[in-house]
């Protein structure tokens, strides 16, 4: 699914905004339960209000997650083995298919805002793809 | 019938009032018929598609990007009634155009992203999620008279 180039691509957005890590992740979550209130559903024992400290931690996490994927994108289905099991067997989050789609979105949004022009076309499509690779290895062993 | 808060009202045609049509129209169109290249399907007679910059630069996506945006903001201009706005769409997009209305939503979430890259921070969450709303609403209103 994805090329060379498009590994290129997201490498390169991602160092792009290496040093805003940390914000991206919260950023993302606030504006996916902001824009998907049903998404809150699968926190309701967190403080879901603007800043809070769970959002920040989590937000963190999942963009540490993400991370790794990129600098593992020859070999996605080990490096989010894992991840993987814990989402089929213990969150089970409604099909990555329909949850990555809304949280692929948010990023996509959160890295338009911090890129402006340099969020080109080309990048935009690797990204979608990239994050669609990731939905489709979460979802492998849910049944 | 579509509740919009005042705040919502307000996020969408803040936003709106800054919108230059044309251009968002067109790099909206293009980015779907670049990351989304199955799209491209509906438009066999539109000439060079074969590469994201021959995409961007072909005058009939950008026309054909302007006319879809503005009828965006007939959208705008009726948020009360969206579904009579595009009754008569909605019946083009099935039984001439036949379009499939997942594409409404690819396109709509498109249009997010585009207008995330051109008014950064302005952007907010609340900007998304009211905006997220709007192209959601005309997504449906597009597929509800599909047969």
């Amino acid at each position: 699914m994805l090329t060379a180039e498009d590994k290129k691509l997201v490498q390169q957005v991602w160092e792009k905004v290496s040093g805003h890590q940390e914000d991206v992740g919260a950023e993302t979550l606030e504006r996916m339960f902001a824009a998907y209130p049903p998404t809150k559903t699968y926190f309701p024992h967190f403080d879901l209000h603007h800043g809070s400290d769970q959002i920040r931690g989590h937000g963190k996490k999942v963009v540490a997650a993400l991370g790794n994927a990129i600098k593992n994108l020859d070999n996605l289905s080990q490096a989010l083995s894992e991840l993987s099991n814990l989402h089929a067997y213990n969150l089970r989050v409604d099909p990555p298919r329909f949850s990555s789609q809304l949280l692929a979105q948010c990023l996509q949004v959160v890295l338009a805002v911090h890129l402006g022009k340099d969020y080109t076309p080309e990048i935009h499509a690797a990204v979608d793809k990239f994050m669609s690779a990731v939905a489709a290895v979460l979802a492998e062993k849910y049944r | 019938m579509v509740h919009w808060s005042a705040e919502e009202k307000q996020l969408i045609s803040s936003i709106w009032g800054k919108v230059n049509v044309e251009e968002c129209g067109a790099e909206a169109l293009a980015r779907l018929l670049i990351v989304y290249p199955w799209t491209q399907r509906f438009f066999s007679n539109f000439g060079n598609l074969s590469s994201p910059t021959a995409i961007t630069g072909n005058p009939k996506v950008r026309a054909h990007g302007k006319k879809v945006l503005t009828s965006f903001g007939e959208a705008i201009k009726n948020l009360d009634n969206i579904k009579g706005t595009y009754s008569k769409l909605s019946e083009l997009h099935c039984e001439k155009l036949h379009v499939d209305p997942e594409n409404f939503r690819l396109l709509g979430d498109i249009l997010v992203i585009v207008l995330a890259s051109h008014f950064g921070r302005d952007f907010t969450p609340a900007c998304q999620s009211a905006w997220q709303k709007l192209v959601g609403v005309v997504a449906h209103a597009l597929a509800r008279r599909y047969h």
